[in-house]
């Protein structure tokens, strides 16, 4: 097995590319939640200062103000920790967003069950059930920091409102240079005849490394990354779950509603099959180390591995 | 584009109309607000009359004055404002809150004609037009953002976010309008079994604004003429955000409602409503 070559974390490709996207377009505005040091829209403040606007603590005002920017022609990006953009100003978002269908990016920064030693206030992993159960809402989970460069593009020219979800540590490279993000497109990373697995964000880096070490045992994981969790891309999932008619979905996020939820329930509609949903089980969060973390609430690597190897297994026996 | 300027006396009088056409609209509709509406209208017609900038025939004219109500249970005042200046046919009145009307219940940017902001979920109309407010200077725009909140309103926190940051940027192109009429829906429980208590005791809120670094002037809501000059000396407040604390009477013009906080939602019955109309001077009283 070849192991990735390291990456950046992806709120920097996140942070370095609003910076040079807003040298061409002066629509980008960027609001920041007195995190921009953690969600690196640092680099953003330092070249367009007179563009960059520090909102304070204050996440509920801070969404219904990059609302108000939007309605002049403004393409507010709005970033913060994910748990505070989300929860907290949830009904800013709703109203005065998704209803009207206005033009603002959502930065979800730290997502996921890491986020530098926080505990359980800090993390949210329910945050892709949660937004993509709102009407009008896009929801994209980059894996990598080339696929967040890519992706960034696609975002601001997509007209109306979109969760991006980033998770905070540095992730393997898992895409080359020539990868063409589309919104709505899932990408297989692996061709595969036992099982399907689909995945999103950083976990598909660990899904990835997971099927590399089946594929030693003899366990030939077909593996599709699932970068856009709305709108699903339904064609793809259907023909990849027809594949092997056995499919397994892993996420850095509750297996509650998630891209789980979205791929279960795409196929109970259109091609029922066994679905097995790995990700966190209906717990919440708490501090410690990234890898033993990982570890503990079993979506590490080897313990993504272990989950496909159960779900083979048992569908089976 | 301003109409003739109407006078003080005519600013009056289309209050006077628009809280007929507010509770018809209402006891057609069979549901609805009237308290806060009736003590926004004075307001409401003065600015949309004498203050504003707006094209009715052109309702999303970029350089247009925007108005945001974040009071946005008071819509049926907002809607009945908006129709008497020509942004759409009376008759539309007649659909509030009905399946498929450009009038809902709260205020909905993306349908109604001269809507600027959506609001309704308390406090939010306000933060978005300070977005406005923002993105207006960052545009280099000169237009003027006023937004109306209620008094009750102000208890969320999401108000004093909006008051903080708006002082730490300077805002001085909005003018925030505080209807302090002293009755919430249903507020805290006083001494007596049928005493509610205001939201905010004597100068209480007018001092929490200034608190917040805003430039608070006062005013008596209902004094149209008072309350021009007023608008006008925010406007020329520079280097701080304005809040007008306008001092209302919840229900002010029909005299059953006054100051009565069971009025905040209400459908009058058939004897209520000709008395309304009656004291209303409405010459067709009684037809609902």
């Amino acid at each position: 097995m070849t192991s990735l070559a390291p990456g950046k974390a992806l709120r920097v490709a996140f942070g370095e590319t609003i910076a040079e996207l807003a040298r061409t377009d002066p629509r980008l505005v960027v609001l920041d939640g007195d995190t921009g040091s953690s969600t690196r829209t640092d680099f953003f403040e330092n070249e367009h200062p007179e563009r960059f606007f520090q909102m304070g603590i204050t996440e509920q005002n801070m969404l219904g103000m990059a609302a108000g920017m939007a309605t002049l022609g403004l393409i507010p990006i709005v970033s913060t920790f994910a748990c505070f953009i989300v929860s907290r100003a949830h009904d800013s978002i709703r109203v005065l967003i998704a209803q009207p269908k206005l033009n603002v990016k959502l930065m979800g920064g730290y997502a996921g069950l890491l986020a530098g030693m926080t505990g359980k206030t800090h993390l949210i992993f329910d945050d892709i059930s949660i937004m993509r159960a709102m009407a009008n809402m896009t929801v994209i989970a980059p894996a990598d920091e080339i696929e967040t460069r890519k992706a960034l593009p696609a975002i601001i020219d997509h007209p109306g409102p979109v969760y991006l979800r980033l998770t905070r540590p540095n992730s393997p490279i898992l895409f080359d240079d020539d990868y063409e993000f589309e919104i709505g497109k899932a990408v297989t990373l692996r061709e595969g005849s036992d099982i399907t697995v689909f995945s999103t964000g950083l976990q598909s880096v660990r899904a990835y490394e997971a099927a590399q070490t089946l594929a030693t045992e003899g366990i030939d994981v077909h593996l599709v990354h699932v970068p856009t969790i709305k709108p699903l891309d339904v064609d793809a999932i259907v023909s990849a779950a027809a594949k092997t008619d056995l499919v397994m979905t892993s996420e850095e996020h509750t297996i509650v509603g998630g891209l789980g939820g979205a791929i279960a329930e795409t196929l109970a509609e259109h091609h029922p099959v066994t679905v097995k949903r790995h990700g966190l089980q209906d717990v919440f969060g708490e501090s410690g180390p990234d890898a033993a973390l990982l570890e503990k609430y079993g979506i590490s690597p080897s313990k993504t591995a272990e989950a496909v190897r159960e779900t083979v297994r048992s569908h089976k026996a | 584009m301003k109409t003739a300027e109407p006078t003080i006396a005519e600013i009056a009088d289309i209050a006077r109309r628009a809280r007929i056409q507010i509770l018809k609209a209402v006891a057609h509709a069979k549901g609805g607000h009237v308290g806060g509406p009736y003590s926004a209208i004075d307001m409401l017609a003065t600015l949309y009359f004498r203050v504003l900038n707006v094209r009715p025939d052109e309702p999303d004219w970029p350089d247009r004055d925007r108005f945001v109500l974040s009071k946005g249970h008071s819509s049926i005042a907002l809607y009945t404002i908006l129709a008497m200046r020509g942004f759409f046919d009376m008759e539309e009145l007649a659909t509030f809150d009905s399946i498929d009307s450009r009038l809902q219940g709260h205020p909905d940017m993306t349908i109604t004609p001269g809507v600027d902001m959506s609001s309704g979920s308390l406090g939010l109309g306000f933060a978005g037009a300070l977005g406005i407010a923002l993105g207006a200077r960052t545009l280099g725009k000169d237009f003027t953002t006023y937004v109306m909140l209620g008094d009750g309103e102000c208890n969320e926190g999401i108000v004093w976010e909006g008051a903080h940051v708006a002082n730490r940027y300077h805002l001085d192109n909005i003018v925030a309008i505080i209807d302090q009429n002293n009755l919430q829906q249903f507020g805290w429980r006083g001494d007596t079994e049928t005493e509610r208590l205001t939201p905010y005791v004597g100068d209480e809120l007018a001092g929490r604004w200034k608190a917040f670094g805003w430039h608070v002037l006062e005013v008596d809501g209902h004094d149209i003429q008072a309350f021009l000059d007023t608008v006008e000396k925010a406007r020329a407040v520079s280097g701080s955000p304005v809040a007008i604390v306008a001092h209302t009477i919840k229900g002010k013009g029909v005299s059953y409602m006054e100051d009565n906080y069971t009025w905040h939602s209400r459908v009058p019955t058939e004897e209520e409503f000709a008395i309304a109309m009656q004291e209303l001077g409405d010459t067709k009283a009684g037809e609902r």
